[in-house]
Formats: C-alpha cells, structure tokens, sequence
C-alpha cells in the first residue's frame, strides 16, 4: 500500500457509540452516505437507528459567499480556454498574467464581503465561521499570487525581486492602515508606532514614503538635520530597477553595489551612532541580517523577511537561485518555532518551483477543488505541467478539474457550471457528463429543455432519448397523452410512440371521438416516426375528409391504410366499418377497382384464423347499420352485407 | 453598448426579472425590480433598487448597482412573475401555485397575500404554472397541464377555468384585448381564446405548417393588438399578424438555442428585445427613415407585402406596424448583442424607459440604465 500523505481526520458521528455499534456506509459523488447496520457487537441488545447521515467533505459550496467565486470564476475559466492554441506563446503570456489577476480579484472581492459580514453578524459561531473563510481564502490569495510571479509571469532576475516587493506590500497592508494612524495624529513624531511606521516602510522598498515620514522626525530635531538629511539622500539614491528602461542588469548592479558601498561607508563613519533608530535603518541599507530579525514584528513572516532580505542583499538574484535564499531565510525566521504550518510549506515549495508539491500540498490542506483545479488548468495552458502524468485518470490538471466539477455537479444549482468544465477535460470529461446529467432531477419541462440543449449541444443522443422517455412517462402517468407523445417524438423513440399511439387509439375505441386533436392534426413529418403514430395520424385525417365530405378522398385513404398495410390487422374490422356508411352513400364513392380491393381486404381478414371483433360502437361514423348484427357472426354478417352492397354497385356499374 | 451594463452576482440563479411599473404620467425612469429564482433547494423573489436610497453618491462606479431591498421565501421554481400593480407582484410556481406578494413600501417587506394552492395540477402530482398574465384585477395563468385560469386578485375562487385547453404544454400567454388572450405551447402553436365564449375551443389557431417547433414566449405589440412576437426552440424570432391567416409575418434568426423572453419595447415598440438559453441577449431595432416617424412609413413604403397593405380602413387600425412592412431586405433591421459573450443562459428580462434588467444562470443581474431607445 501506498503510504498515506496525512493522516485521515475523524468526524464523529453525532449520537453514535462505536464501541456499541456498527457503521455501513455508500459512496455518493460528493458525501458519503453513513448508516448503523443491525449487525450488534457481542451482547448488545441496542435497537437500530433510524437515521441516515449524510457526511460531506466540502461546506463551501453551499455557502452563498463562496457561491459568487463560483460562478465568476466559471466565467474566467470559459475565457481561457478560449485562448488560441496557435497563438505564439510571446502574446499569450500577458493573457495568462490578467487571467491569473482577474481570478485574484475575484478571490478579493469574496474576501472583502465575508470579511463585511464577518463583522457584521450577530451569531458568534457564524463569525467564526466566515472569518475561517477569510483566512483560507486570504492564503489561497497569497499561494495564487506567488505563483503568478514565478510561474505565469516568470519575471527575469531583477524583475523578479520588484514582483516579489509587490506581492509582499499586498499582502501585508497594515502598514499603510497604521501610517494613516500616526499621521492623522496630533503629533506624528511622537506616536509610539511612528519608528515602526518608517522601519515597515524602509522594509518593504517603500523609500519615498518612508523619506516623508521622516522629515516629520526631522523637523522636530534641527540639531540631527545633517544627520537626517544624510539618510534621506541614501534612500533617495537607492537604486531600484527598471526593466522599462534600457539599462542592463550588469549596469544596475555596478549601480546598486556603489550604493551600498556608500551606505556601508556611513556605517563605518558612525554616521548614524547617535540616532539608534537611524542607524538600525541603514543597516537594514545594507542587508544586515541580525537587524532585520530584531524586527521580526514588523516583518511577520519569514516570506517578508526573505523579500527584504533579497532586496537589500540580492536585487538582481535569478530564479534558480530562489529555492537557496527561502530555505536559509525559513530556517533563520521560524528557529524558535517547531514544525513549519502548510502555508509555510506550501509558498517554500514555490520558491523551490516544485509545481507539484505545490498543487499537492494545496489539495492536502484545502477542503475544496475549486482553487488547485483553476489554478492547475492555468499553469497547465502555460506549459508548465506537460513532464507530469499520474498513474491514473488522464493527467494532473484533467483529474483535478474532473473532481471540482463532480462537486459541483452534488449541488442542485450549481451543477450546470460543472458542464462546461466536463468540456474542456479532453479524455474523461465526456464520460462523466453522461454519467451526471442522466441524473440530474426533473421537475419542470422547463429543467428538461435546459438539459436536453446541454445534451444535444454535445451530440449525446443516448441522452437526450432518455430525458426525453422519462419524461414522456412522466407524462403518460399523468394521463398527458399529447405531452408524451410530444417527447417521445422528440426522442424519436419509435417504441415509446407505438405505445401511446395505442393509447390514443383504445381510448378512440372507447369513447368514439378523439382526443388531443390540436396535436394529432399537425403531426405533419413526425408522423413517420412509428408506424402506428402514421396510422393514427393518417385515420385521424379519413375522420377529418369524412367530417368535411370529402367523401372520395376519404375513401381512397381508407383503402390505402389497409392495402399499404398501415394498419394493424387488429384495425382492419373497424376500418372495414367505417367503409360501410361509404359504399351506402348515394352516389358511388369506391370505384370497381376500389370495390374489388376492398373485397379482397375483407377476405383476407375472414381467412385468417382469428378474426377479431370491432372493439368500438358501430355509430362512430353516424352509422347504423340497416339490420341488426349479433356479435357472434359479426364478420360474416357484415361480410354477407357486403357482398349486397357490392352486388347492387356491380349491377348499377352494368347498367352503366 | 455593453459600457454601463455591470453584472451583480446574486448566489442564485434567476429565472424571471421584472421592473416595477412606473406611473404613465410621470417622465420618470423605474428604479425598482423584482427577481425570482430557480433550482435552489430554498427559491426567493426578490426586491431590489438602483435608486440613490440606501446608497451615497460618493461611489460612481458603483452608481446603479442594485440593492437588496427586501425578499421572500418562495415554494418551487418561480417560472413567472409579473408586477399587478405598484404593491402586488403575481408568480408562477413550479408546484403549480399562484401566488401574490404585497411589497409593504413602509416596512420594506414582503408577505403572501393571496395563495391559489395547485391552481395547476394532475390527479396525482403537481403540474407546474408556467405563465401568467396581468390585466389588473385580472389574471391569466397557464401551465404544464394544458389549462388556462381565470383569477381575480380581489377573488379566493377561479373565475374561470378552460380544461384541455391544450394537448400539450401551454408556454406562455398574453392578453390581445381585454377578453382575448394569446396562448403558445410546446408544439409550435399560437391559440386565441375569448372569454366572453363558453366552451374549451379557441377561437383561432394559428402555427407555422409542417413546423412543431415548440414556442416558448410570446409578446403583444403594446400598441398595435394584432401584432405578436414569439420566440421558440430553435431561436427563430417570428412577428404575427393574427387578422392574416396561418404564416407569421416574417421569420427572423436570432439565437442558437431556445428563446426565453421577448419583449417590446413598452413606448417604443420600434425596438425589441430577446433573450436566450445560448446566453445573449439581443435588441433589435426596425430602423426608422431618419426623417420619417416609424409610424408613417408603413403606408407609403411601396416594398410592402401585399397583405400589410390590406389594413382595415379606418381609425389608427391603418397604421401599420413597421414590424409588419414585410421588408427584411438589409439595414432595415440592426440587432446588436446587449452583453459581453458568456455561456450560460439568460433566462429573462424585462425593459421600461431607457432601463433594462436581465438575469442568468450564471447567478448574475445585469442592469442597463442607458439602453439607447
């Protein structure tokens, strides 16, 4: 067996004693399914439990919260891959990066509302809860941003470590929360978090804004001006890169390192030995490491320390020499504490450009699939995860969106999102639609239309045939004759048609007159789905040219129906009825020929062995015939009637 | 024209959106809505506003982004919703209740205040109302089981039922006149049935021949009664003249997937909107000479179709549409696409004054205060 990654958590069972009892349980696409089987430890006499729980991996969905970033990344993930295969990776790249922003963004905007009524809500225990969600997605944020920069941007050496200051000012904003503070105070200088202001913003790169708040201490000390206005001139000098311009790395860095010569002069000097705070500054100038960590608060983590680190020390460190300067700057910021949390191994492996330990990492620890999934689809349009491949399911990206829509598709709203990333997994994706959207439950026509597009947009006829026979039953239980013929037509489930048209025409049968008459006069093509339903259709249309007089013509189909053999055998007796009130009209309808098929029909059908009765009122058609006719002989009676009518007709015909 | 269009995501997916009319007399621009949802375990409609109440004009980019007002619980899918007047909005469930909300302007609260409990029914099982329509006090409901109701709003009991109306599902219904109404179901059927007739048959059936292409909306020209535009499976867009004969005026391609709502426009009926399941929704403009009002254009436009041309004299009758001059030849007719591109269907939307509302399957509302009309 394959060794386990983590340890599995437990959930309690809520009133279950496992001690006492035994637990079965069902797999479903999302849950498990947990009951108490009857199977009793030795002894135990409890009684079984009627409930059955439902246990869920994942609370998110149903959060109305978290319900927007799925929605709205559906919409992002839709635009990706619409991104052309053909186009040159040159173009594609800033594509991905506003991609990878616009799914940041709406990261932001979920957290910013969950935050909203974090702190609004009265419940306790649900301001927990969405302060939970925030943490999560705030570090969901910071991983999705780190690998923006390292992997989708892939800035070079020197634009790397600006990248890097970004990511780091961005998620470490209180700064700017707390200058606001020590500004709108009375006396700025002398706030207590005045340094802490100044130091913050020195270390995050901030020099322009750190000089600003400075000259506030400035002012207060005419005495230290020369003093001040040296460090000033050293963070104003600073050189910071600028890959817009058309200097060189080599020329930036020959740049920088003058720089920082000058400051470690000013060290040197004892420029700044009178002011603790100013000389703590410049050797923070030049990377000094012991006085970056005696300002560990200020920094938080050991990723802020390691940016600082690199800006002061490494402006210009390359990618692969990333992994080297986390490590050492991991070890360094977190030795008092023991065991690094999954966030911190998380962004480490990123540094590392361990792609894999970092998706993985992210499922261990995430409740959810919806960032690995995203996230992994769109390293994977990067060309970043092609080497990969897993010894299941297709490849890492198709199995992690496969398992994000299988999510979705449990909920009972949020299962048409699910669809179009089903689409986009070339190898799986198919199977596990047809698999899902069969059970998707119908209450309304109006559902069942949605689905069968869905269904049909893909080719999926197995599908749609069955959606299409559900609810055709559905129909025929509720005794909605024209619905279920409708949706077996739409099926082109012949069978199904067959048998309601049997419907249509028993209920004929019985009660003389037909029903749903709207429908089966505008049969029009379909009619040919089934033979049956051509056969109802096509009596239907006699009734309507008997109905209107068109007696000749009414004659002709009635003649055709049985020598065309449309109609079932079991038919035939009634159409021969309905062929009497014909032949008795005044004027000859049937012509000899007509007559002589006519005769032909009625024979075929006597010689058969079993000759069944008219199972209708004979008046259907305003007939009644001239004299009684028992049941019993009814085929020879009318036979023998028949022959009458026929004889007359052929002597009329001699006569000419 | 998709600027000034934003979407406001709703953690639900809408099924009807509908503004709250406005007084005819004032100039005013509505600036109330009401939404129903579908397929949720708990469905709700909603009020919501895009005044300035509630909210200070500091934001402009969030100028017109609607609040929540008030909502209500809502038994079933709401397949239809319609405003009865400025404090009642009449739904459509797809437990095949009708149901009137009171929208309480004081409190800002909604409640239930009249119910008709499976007004639309099978022996067994519930049949789901799928349309309704408003001629304040009356209403007009249709449903999955072929009937068509009769209410009253100031009445418990029905009115008036016509059993069997239909063989098949009745789509969608409006009124013609004030005794007529307008049916279309899911076999590509337009039925007209008038009220002061006793008995189950329509007056008039017309459909497109040899076509069973289901009809899913239908909508009355607002000044012209003769004039109806439906919208179906296949997103054709077809305009009718009900006086003349079996053939829909003309037929014109619109989506690629069934069409869900089309609407006049209320004061401006030159101009047309539909929605569909493909996710666009499109305005449709019958363009006007530059210097000749629509309205006479009709009469001596000589490319008319002959029948166009039989307008029965007298009265404003003779006015004719110019829905109904029969030209499709180009630039006539301009549609334009109202949304950015997305793949989830818009399954309503409603326009008054120079404001439209729509909502998706995607959880969205998309609000347009600046439709160029």
């Amino acid at each position: 067996m394959e060794e386990v990654d983590v340890e599995p958590t437990t959930t309690p069972i809520p009133g279950f004693d496992s001690n006492q009892k035994h637990l079965g349980f069902v797999w479903g696409p999302g849950d498990i399914l947990v009951y108490e089987t009857i199977y009793k430890a030795s002894g135990g006499s409890a009684g079984g439990c009627p409930f059955v729980h439902e246990v869920r991996k994942d609370e998110d969905i149903y959060s109305p919260i978290l319900r927007k970033l799925f929605n709205e990344s559906h919409h992002i993930f839709v635009g990706l891959q619409r991104i052309r295969e053909d186009l040159p990776s040159k173009n594609k790249k800033p594509q991905f990066v506003s991609i990878s922003k616009n799914y940041r963004s709406v990261i932001r905007a979920c957290m910013e509302e969950l935050q909203q009524v974090a702190v609004s809500t009265q419940d306790a225990a649900l301001a927990t809860q969405y302060g939970n969600q925030v943490s999560i997605l705030l570090a969901v944020e910071l991983i999705w941003n780190l690998c923006e920069v390292l992997f989708i941007d892939a800035a070079p050496a020197g634009s790397l470590v600006l990248h890097l200051l970004d990511w780091v000012r961005l998620h470490k904003a209180d700064v700017d929360e707390k200058a606001r503070e020590v500004l709108a105070s009375e006396s700025p200088a002398e706030h207590q978090a005045y340094w802490d202001v100044v130091i913050s913003y020195v270390l995050q790169g901030r020099m322009d804004e750190a000089r600003q708040v400075l000259v506030k201490q400035a002012a207060l000390q005419p005495a230290a001006r020369v003093m001040f206005k040296l460090l000033d001139n050293l963070l104003m000098k600073m050189p910071i890169f600028n890959p817009g311009e058309t200097q060189t790395l080599t020329e930036f860095d020959v740049k920088w390192r003058h720089w920082r010569e000058e400051v470690d002069h000013c060290l040197q000097d004892q420029s700044f030995a009178s002011n603790r705070h100013l000389e703590d500054i410049c050797k923070i100038l030049v990377g000094d490491e012991d006085v970056l960590l005696e300002y560990k608060e200020l920094l938080s983590t050991w990723y802020h320390f390691l940016v600082t680190r690199l800006l002061f020390s490494h402006p210009t460190v390359k990618p692969t020499e990333l992994h080297y300067y986390a490590q050492s700057s991991m070890h360094m910021f977190l030795d008092t504490r023991s065991v690094p949390e999954p966030l911190d191994s998380i962004l480490l492996a990123a540094f590392e450009f361990d792609i894999h330990q970092v998706i993985k990492d992210c499922s261990i620890a995430l409740n959810n699939w919806w960032f690995v999934g995203h996230l992994t689809d769109l390293l994977d349009h990067c060309k970043l995860l092609q080497s990969h491949n897993l010894h299941f399911g297709s490849n890492l990206r198709e199995f992690l969106l496969l398992e994000y829509a299988s999510g979705l598709f449990t909920h009972h709203s949020l299962w048409q999102l699910a669809v179009d990333y089903f689409d986009h997994c070339p190898e799986f994706g198919r199977v596990y639609l047809e698999l899902q959207i069969e059970r998707v439950p119908l209450d309304t026509e109006r559902k069942a239309l949605k689905v069968i597009r869905i269904c049909e947009q893909r080719q999926m006829t197995e599908q749609v045939r069955s959606i299409c026979k559900i609810m055709a039953k559905k129909a025929l239980r509720n005794n909605r004759l024209g619905s279920a013929l409708s949706w077996s037509i739409r099926a082109k489930d012949a069978a199904f048609a067959t048998l309601i048209s049997e419907r249509f025409l028993q209920d004929y049968c019985a009660k003389g007159t037909f029903s749903d008459l709207d429908l089966i006069d505008n049969l029009g093509p379909a009619m040919l789905l089934s033979d049956r339903l051509t056969f109802l259709g096509k009596y239907r249309e006699f009734h309507r040219l008997y109905g209107e007089k068109r007696f000749s013509d009414a004659a002709k189909l009635l003649l055709s129906l049985m020598t065309a053999k449309i109609a079932p055998h079991s038919f035939w007796m009634t159409l021969l009825t309905d062929a009497l009130p014909l032949l008795e009209q005044k004027e000859v309808i049937f012509s000899a020929d007509q007559t002589h098929e006519l005769m032909f029909c009625l024979e075929e059908l006597t010689s058969g062995k079993s000759v069944p009765t008219p199972d209708r009122p004979m008046q259907v058609l305003g007939y009644t015939p001239p004299y009684p006719l028992s049941n019993v002989c009814f085929p020879f009676n009318l036979l023998i009637h028949c022959f009458i009518i026929c004889s007359n007709l052929y002597s009329c015909l001699a006569r000419g | 024209m998709m600027e000034g269009i934003n979407a406001k995501y709703v953690s639900q997916k809408i099924s009807k959106t509908r503004w709250r009319p406005v007084s005819s007399s004032s100039l005013q621009q509505p600036d109330i809505f009401a939404t129903g949802s579908w397929d949720n375990e708990d469905n709700k409609i909603s009020i919501w506003s895009i005044g300035e109440n509630g909210i200070s004009g500091l934001d402009n980019e969030f100028e017109g982004d609607p609040q929540l007002v008030c909502e209500h619980k809502h038994n079933g899918d709401v397949l239809d919703l319609q405003f009865l007047d400025q404090d009642r909005i009449v739904t459509a469930s797809s437990t095949g209740a009708v149901i009137i909300f009171r929208h309480h302007h004081n409190s800002q609260t909604l409640s239930v205040s009249q119910l008709w409990e499976r007004a639309h029914h099978y022996p067994c099982d519930n049949a789901p109302c799928t349309g309704i329509v408003c001629n304040s006090p009356e209403i007009v409901t249709v449903g999955e089981d072929g009937r068509i109701i009769l209410f009253r709003a100031d009445q418990e009991g029905v009115l008036r039922t016509i059993e069997n109306a239909d063989s098949s599902t009745i789509h969608d219904v409006t009124f013609l006149r004030t005794t007529e109404i307008l049916t279309v179901n899911s076999i590509g059927q337009l039925k007209i049935w008038d009220f002061r007739q006793q008995g189950n048959e329509p007056s008039q059936i017309l459909s497109l021949t040899g076509d069973r292409v289901p009809l899913h909306c239908v909508d009355r020209h607002p000044n012209q009664q003769h004039i109806v535009a439906t919208g179906g499976q296949d997103g054709m867009l077809c305009i009718w003249d009900v006086r003349q004969g079996n053939m829909p005026f003309s037929l014109m391609e619109a989506h690629s997937a069934e069409m869900w709502e089309v609407h006049f426009h209320p004061s401006n009926p030159d101009h047309l909107f539909s929605c569909s399941e493909d996710g666009s929704l499109l305005h449709w403009e019958t363009s006007s000479n530059s210097d000749t009002p629509s309205f006479l254009q009709g009469g001596r436009n000589t490319s008319i179709v002959s029948r166009s041309a039989i307008a029965p004299a007298g009265g404003n009758q003779s006015l004719i549409s110019s829905w109904l001059t029969g030209d499709s030849s180009k630039g006539r007719l301009e549609t334009t696409h109202m949304l950015p591109s997305q793949t989830l269907s818009v399954n309503s939307l409603d326009v008054l004054g120079q404001c439209l509302v729509c909502g998706t399957d995607g959880e969205a509302i998309y609000v347009n205060r600046r439709v160029p009309i």
